[in-house]
């Protein structure tokens, strides 16, 4: 790792003036990311402008059928949250499946969102469930801000501070996790929600998180494991890599959606 | 309750290794110690045309900057391959030279190129960073059949066309005439997988050159340090023999990764002369993948012929093994005596007949990893047979008995004399314990929950032990592998055991231990082992192959036996009796049959105040031994692994893994189990999940565990291992070796399952769920169009 200066931030207010007053900052919340990425001396910022201390930035609320997460919340906690666990029990089940207990303890779901991973689990719960990204500066609905692989709608100094969305109808992930790292290979998650059926997939694209509006049309026809069956996965937008090629892949985006739809029932 | 052999005595070590308190070469730190960065190849081959140092040179911190023209300039000796493997034409084998930094041309990504010595690690690296290397990049090759292609950039001018030998066992012809006369043949290409070997420990070393005593330290991650130090004064000329002390402490691990001397210790060593500082170099994860040296990674084509009554008549096999950019310390031996001595199996077969090409290639270095060429063998010959079996459709159980030895010894036709064994009693262990005869009701069950269930079976055999110094020596060794200990006994009776084997995880210090306890009936903790130093220790081969127990433990006994004679020949003058009469059981030297009894220690005492020894005895009380085996040892086994396959993901469940071996003597079974247990952990990572892959440009996309599949808990079943033991008459205990067995038998028993369950036999290694799910696919494919 090379050199570098922390900073602990009080407030999203503090952050964002460290950040200004800042060479080349990161702003860092679990950092189970960028720090193992600092330690490979692959990333080098100037400064690091912790957001763990915003208290602004943490807590569940559930507001009736409103869900809202803060930035700063663990996958640990999303995980354990009994509120959760009534309310859309889908999420807390795919909170338990990211990394390890480490990496979960540490994670944040503002830092996997803001980081978007092709590989990361929350960007395709947050499409499927038609999520709202909060930020600093404005809100910004999931489909707008995931804009490619590792690739989001912030600014420089845009920093989330929770997510929202409404309960669920019916909702389940489904992931087919890569033997070596455990990253999805390919995860999809599916929901039913107030506005229509959504379908998020992540792992297995060339351009990252995406809606696959096919199955959710099939679904909206008829909400059973069958109905992906005729659905095409076009193996052309898809990964291939050492762990498996894209037309594998396209095979278990459909098995993990039709998975998902078996869980959520 | 008795800590002799047989017991399961629980590991002394582990209360250190389980507290985080071993000791281990990073933990040693020295006054003024700096820290060695290295600068290394990003290319898979190139031509270095110039290095400038000055920018590095001038970082705060920085003690030195050196490069491969400064190192031979010093006299620092090429890295060698200490076993000669002659061609079958005569010729020697094709060796290209191997400086610890690259002077002219780099041959695989990470090759090391020049050394930064610095006040801190993190300087160390930045300097690195800062040494600015001109490449002329050339083109290169990673695949071991590609590289013998016409036309292929030469990785070395020794080595024409990139063959390092072309190498043969057995009879060419006869076993060509006996295949051309079968009634059935079965042919195969097989691939065995480059693998990584992944000790939890990276390499390190801590080198000191102390300039008043002329006299150099190194703490080293070593395997063998006596033959490290031989090898680096003798060949490399770092330093006299005798005025370096190579010390290998706690290891976390080797797997063979560790027997090897690498270009980095050589550096640190010569880097501390050059700095007059302590010199510390620690592996990191990247840098493990990119040079500890890599296992198997063979290509390889064979025929088995069958008589009408399903009798192997001939076996002929062609390997391509893949060295890769340099010819490291064993790799010569791993793919050749190590490996087509065992195509046998535990076959009688008249006719065997092996030809291996070894070659360069632009990659990491291949040398032994646990098993070393045995796993290759057993993989070939097991997945042979299976395959065999499917095409003349008997039972994959009964063509092997059809062909199993059954009387020793057993001359093969491929160098070995096996002495003992019982192959039958293992595969009925294993068929009950398994309920092989029950499979087809579960395969109907587990095909009612969408599930392809799958039964395979493997009998492996090696050769440990390694082995009879004159017959290495014969087949081109460049060292004995016997080897050495001393027992001694203290004034007070307390025992210390110095050995020349090597624990890295093995649990010596518990198991030699026992050694005692069963001989004069003293407690474990009476007992010291020390190991792992050459001022401590005199000489010791290490511990690989399998040879600790039979070979190591052997030498024990040896000194044991002298330690005895003298004990008893005190304690007879002392007691006035006759020395035949003297026994010595439970800390105590008895007359037999009388109440006339001293205690150990009181007969120990004796020995070092040497009042009143018999006339004309030294004083003392302490003997050493030299070992050297007169054959190797065969340890077998039957391996049965029932697997069920998803077959929309084409991910594997192991679902039963049965082991029964044959170790010869167990002296601790709760270590041996764990041997087992980890070895098949190993044998099934290689067999699922891991592999080491290069892409077009000759970079190692598996330099991280983002991309190496290790294998984790939860991709293992439980075991259920049992043991059908034939004593080994080749050594005083019995023992065979068990170190090994679960890599090397478990790989084919997993393989032979899943092609089983997914009714393709077209399968490679490691069998991962893409590739699962393709054969699969493929077999679908297939039966439609039919």
């Amino acid at each position: 790792m090379y050199n570098t200066n922390y900073h602990r931030a009080s407030s999203v207010e503090d952050a964002v003036s460290k950040m200004g007053s800042s060479d080349d900052a990161k702003f860092v919340s679990g950092g189970q990311t960028l720090i193992p990425t600092m330690k490979q001396r692959l990333a080098a910022p100037s400064d690091l402008i912790d957001l763990r201390h915003v208290d602004s930035m943490k807590g569940i609320t559930v507001d009736g059928n409103q869900i809202t997460i803060g930035a700063g919340v663990t996958h640990a906690e999303v995980h354990s949250s009994k509120e959760l666990g009534a309310a859309c029990p889908s999420i807390a089940a795919l909170a338990g499946h990211i990394g390890d207990p480490h990496v979960r303890n540490m994670g944040t779901i503002g830092g996997s969102i803001a980081n978007n991973d092709p590989a990361a689990d929350y960007p395709a719960a947050m499409i499927a469930l038609n999520a709202t990204i909060i930020t600093n500066k404005r809100e910004i609905a999931a489909d707008g801000f995931f804009t490619g692989m590792f690739e989001t709608a912030l600014g420089e100094d845009e920093i989330i501070t929770a997510v929202s969305f409404i309960t669920p109808v019916k909702a389940a992930y489904s992931k087919f996790p890569n033997p070596a790292s455990r990253y999805a290979m390919a995860g999809v998650f599916v929901a039913q929600t107030g506005e229509g059926v959504r379908v998020g997939v992540t792992g297995a694209g060339a351009d990252g998180v995406h809606r696959h509006t096919e199955m959710e049309a099939a679904l909206t026809a008829n909400w059973t494991p069958e109905a992906i069956a005729n659905c095409n996965v076009d193996a052309n937008e898809l990964l291939s890599d050492l762990h498996g090629d894209n037309n594998y892949r396209a095979n278990l985006v459909k098995v993990m959606a039709k998975r998902a739809v078996e869980m959520a029932g | 309750m008795s800590e002799g052999i047989g017991a399961r005595v629980l590991r002394k070590e582990d209360k250190r290794f389980i507290t985080g308190d071993g000791k281990y070469t990073d933990d040693v730190t020295n006054h003024g110690q700096c820290y060695a960065a290295f600068v290394r190849s990003p290319h898979a081959h190139a031509n270095i045309k110039s290095i400038d140092k000055s920018a590095a040179e001038a970082i705060v911190g920085v003690e030195g900057v050196f490069d491969g023209h400064q190192l031979t300039g010093d006299g620092i000796g090429n890295i060698i391959c200490g076993w000669a493997v002659n061609s079958k034409d005569g010729s020697p084998m094709n060796m290209g030279a191997w400086s610890a930094l690259a002077t002219n041309t780099v041959r695989y990504a990470g090759d090391a190129v020049a050394v930064v010595i610095a006040d801190s690690p993190a300087n160390a690296k930045t300097a690195a960073e800062a040494v600015v290397v001109d490449y002329e990049v050339l083109s290169s090759v990673t695949d071991a059949g590609k590289s013998l292609e016409a036309g292929v950039e030469q990785i070395h001018p020794e080595a024409p066309n990139n063959l390092i030998f072309d190498w043969e066992i057995g009879e060419q012809a006869a076993t060509e005439e006996a295949i051309a006369g079968a009634a059935h043949v079965t042919e195969m290409k097989v691939i065995n997988n480059r693998v990584s070997p992944n000790p939890m420990e990276p390499r390190s070393a801590v080198a000191t050159f102390d300039a008043s005593e002329d006299h150099y330290t190194l703490y080293t991650t070593s395997q063998n340090p006596h033959v490290a130090r031989l090898v680096l004064s003798a060949f490399y000329q770092v330093a006299p023999e005798h005025k370096l002390r190579v010390i290998a402490p706690d290891v976390g691990g080797g797997f063979g990764a560790k027997i090897y001397i690498y270009p980095e210790e050589i550096v640190c060593l010569w880097a501390s002369m050059k700095t007059k500082r302590s010199v510390k170099w620690t592996s990191d994860r990247t840098e493990a993948f990119l040079t500890d040296a890599h296992g198997r990674d063979h290509i390889t084509t064979a025929k088995m012929g069958f008589d009408k009554n399903n009798k192997i008549v001939g076996f002929q096999v062609d390997t391509i093994a893949n060295l890769g950019a340099y010819m490291s310390l064993f790799s010569s031996a791993t793919p050749t005596y190590l490996y087509a001595t065992l195509l046998s199996g535990q076959y009688n077969i008249a006719n065997v007949h092996g030809n291996v090409r070894a070659v360069y290639t632009n990659t990491t270095p291949v040398d032994a990893y646990r098993g070393a060429g045995r796993p290759e063998a057993a993989f070939l010959v097991e997945r042979m047979l299976t395959t065999a079996a499917g095409e003349l459709g008997v039972d994959p159980a009964e063509l092997r008995r059809a062909n199993f030895i059954t009387e020793f010894p057993h001359q093969t036709p491929v160098i070995m004399a096996y002495d003992s064994g019982d192959f039958n009693a293992n595969m009925d262990a294993a068929m009950k314990a398994s309920d092989y005869a029950g499979f087809e009701a579960r395969r109907s069950e587990a095909a009612s929950r969408g599930k392809m269930r799958g039964i395979g079976i493997s009998c492996y055999i090696e050769a440990c032990g390694i082995a009879p110094s004159a017959a290495v020596g014969s087949l081109g060794a460049g060292v004995g592998l016997w080897e050495s200990a001393e027992v001694r006994v203290n004034p007070v009776g307390t025992v210390e055991i110095l050995t020349g084997s090597h624990s890295h995880g093995q649990g010596h210090e518990t198991t030699f231990a026992q050694l005692i306890n069963d001989r004069f009936g003293l407690p474990a903790d009476n007992v010291q082992v020390v190991h792992g130093d050459t001022d401590k220790v005199q000489f010791g081969m290490g511990t690989y192959g399998s040879r600790s127990g039979a070979v190591g433990m052997s030498a024990i006994v040896k000194a044991l036996d002298k330690v005895e004679a003298k004990a008893k020949k005190i304690a007879a003058h002392l007691l006035e009796a006759d020395e035949g009469d003297i026994v010595i059981e439970n800390g105590e030297v008895k007359v037999a049959g009388t109440d006339k009894t001293l205690g150990w220690h009181e007969v120990c005492l004796g020995a070092y105040t040497a009042h009143n020894l018999p006339e004309g005895m030294e004083p003392g009380l302490k003997e050493g031994a030299f070992y050297d085996p007169a054959n190797f040892t065969f340890p077998a086994g039957c391996y049965i692994c029932e697997v069920e396959v998803d077959p929309e993901t084409g991910t594997t469940d192991i679902v039963q893994f049965v082991a029964s071996d044959d170790f010869g003597t167990i002296i601790n079974p709760m270590i041996v189990e764990g041997q087992v247990h980890g070895g098949i952990a190993q044998g099934v990572g290689q067999a699922l999940l891991e592999q080491a892959v290069y892409d077009d440009n000759g970079q190692l996309l598996t330099g991280s565990y983002m991309d190496y599949t290790m294998p984790r808990a939860d991709d293992l079943p439980s075991y259920t291992v049992s043991h059908e033991t034939t004593v080994c008459p080749g050594n005083p205990l019995g023992i065979k070796g068990c170190g090994e067995a679960g890599a090397i038998g478990s790989p084919p028993a997993v393989i032979n399952a899943i092609t089983d369950a997914i009714g393709n036999n077209d399968l490679s290694m490691p069998a991962t769920p893409s590739k699962v799910w393709a054969a699969i696919q493929a077999t679908q494919s297939k039966q439609a169009a039919e």
